[in-house]
């Protein structure tokens, strides 16, 4: 009798310790949900549109979520550095320059990738903070 | 018979109202000064004289010289940007698309976009930049000129700041007002273009301008 509630117990214990983790990444989710999202409003929506939808031929729409994920270790420099090459989203060719923006730090760059992987139909999930840290360094 | 009276009361009570309603009349804006003129039956008379906005001459986006004769008899709408903005221009520009798009059909109403940036925006670069928003055609015109003719139409006749800023992001600064001048040369509205609730007023604007030319 004794083992069996024991074991329930730790049983518990381990079952809460699972969902306060999922917990702390939810939480940490909608944080960057929210700071990125300011982060959007002010550096990248004059161009790229307050739906994502991009402007024209001149900047493209955010909303390609296979371009996203096959640039997924890309994007982080796609956002601190600019882009000054062709790419092909939505099938369509992209050509004009994106400017840089080197004033955002690294938390910041991870919290708008965040909100943008996650906006406008995408469904990436979280990437922490560390990562796109790993991936800045990682810029050609 | 009851029914008759009633009808009537409800008609004349409508009447009044309507009445009552006053067009709706859109401000001049800028300097304006009393003249003393004739009228046709040589009487003299005093009357005010707007601002009004000069003769220019520019190259558009296909390199042909463009004059104010291209706006003759027609309304437009003015604004200053340039392309390498990053900041509020591609909103102006987007917000003015859907204006645009609206009055697509309207031989009465032309777009007229100066670039301050008289160093790169050559009539080529203006010309990509309008097809990759998406604008043919002539009813929206972008037009490159010197420093000097571009900035001081925009400060004294348009009443737009705009200037050089080696501090800003882009190199430039100006103010994102869409101008709406009427087919006599003045001002007649002005609209931050990066505000969708100021635009939506120049699009009800518009037809009220037009109106006025109707009679």
């Amino acid at each position: 009798m004794r083992k069996y509630i024991i074991n329930t117990i730790f049983f518990i214990f381990l079952v809460a310790i699972i969902v306060s983790c999922q917990n702390q990444e939810t939480i940490d989710l909608q944080n960057y949900m929210s700071n990125g999202k300011d982060i959007y409003k002010t550096k990248c929506q004059n161009c790229h549109g307050e739906n994502g939808e991009g402007l024209g031929q001149l900047a493209p729409p955010l909303t390609d979520s296979v371009f996203l994920k096959a640039n997924k270790s890309r994007l982080a420099c796609f956002i601190k550095n600019g882009v000054n090459e062709t790419l092909i989203i939505h099938d369509k060719e992209y050509k004009e320059k994106m400017p840089a923006f080197p004033e955002l730090a690294d938390i910041d760059v991870a919290q708008v990738m965040v909100f943008v992987t996650n906006s406008f139909g995408n469904k990436q999930g979280f990437v922490p903070y560390s990562q796109v840290s790993k991936d800045l360094q990682n810029c050609k | 018979m009851k029914n008759i009276s009633y009808i009537t009361i409800l008609i004349s009570v409508g009447l009044l109202f309507a009445s009552c309603k006053q067009e709706r009349k859109l401000p001049f804006y800028g300097e304006r000064h009393a003249e003393t003129v004739k009228d046709a039956n040589g009487k003299e008379k005093i009357d005010t004289v707007y601002q009004t906005i000069p003769a220019w001459s520019f190259l558009n986006q296909d390199s042909v010289v463009t004059t104010n004769k291209a706006t003759d008899g027609k309304i437009y709408v003015a604004d200053f940007f340039f392309t390498s903005c990053t900041t509020i221009c591609p909103t102006m520009h987007r917000n003015l698309m859907t204006v645009y798009n609206d009055f697509k059909t309207n031989p009465d109403i032309m777009f007229v976009s100066h670039t301050i940036d008289f160093k790169y925006d050559k009539p080529h670069v203006l010309k990509k930049y309008a097809q990759k928003l998406g604008v043919d055609g002539p009813k929206w015109q972008f037009l490159y000129g010197t420093k000097d003719s571009v900035y001081t139409l925009a400060e004294k006749n348009y009443l737009v700041a705009v200037g050089e800023d080696s501090t800003a992001k882009d190199g430039y600064i100006h103010q994102g007002y869409l101008v709406l001048i009427d087919k006599d040369r003045r001002i007649r509205g002005a609209y931050d273009g990066t505000k969708e609730e100021q635009v939506a007023q120049l699009k009800k604007d518009i037809p009220v301008l037009l109106a006025e030319y109707k009679k």
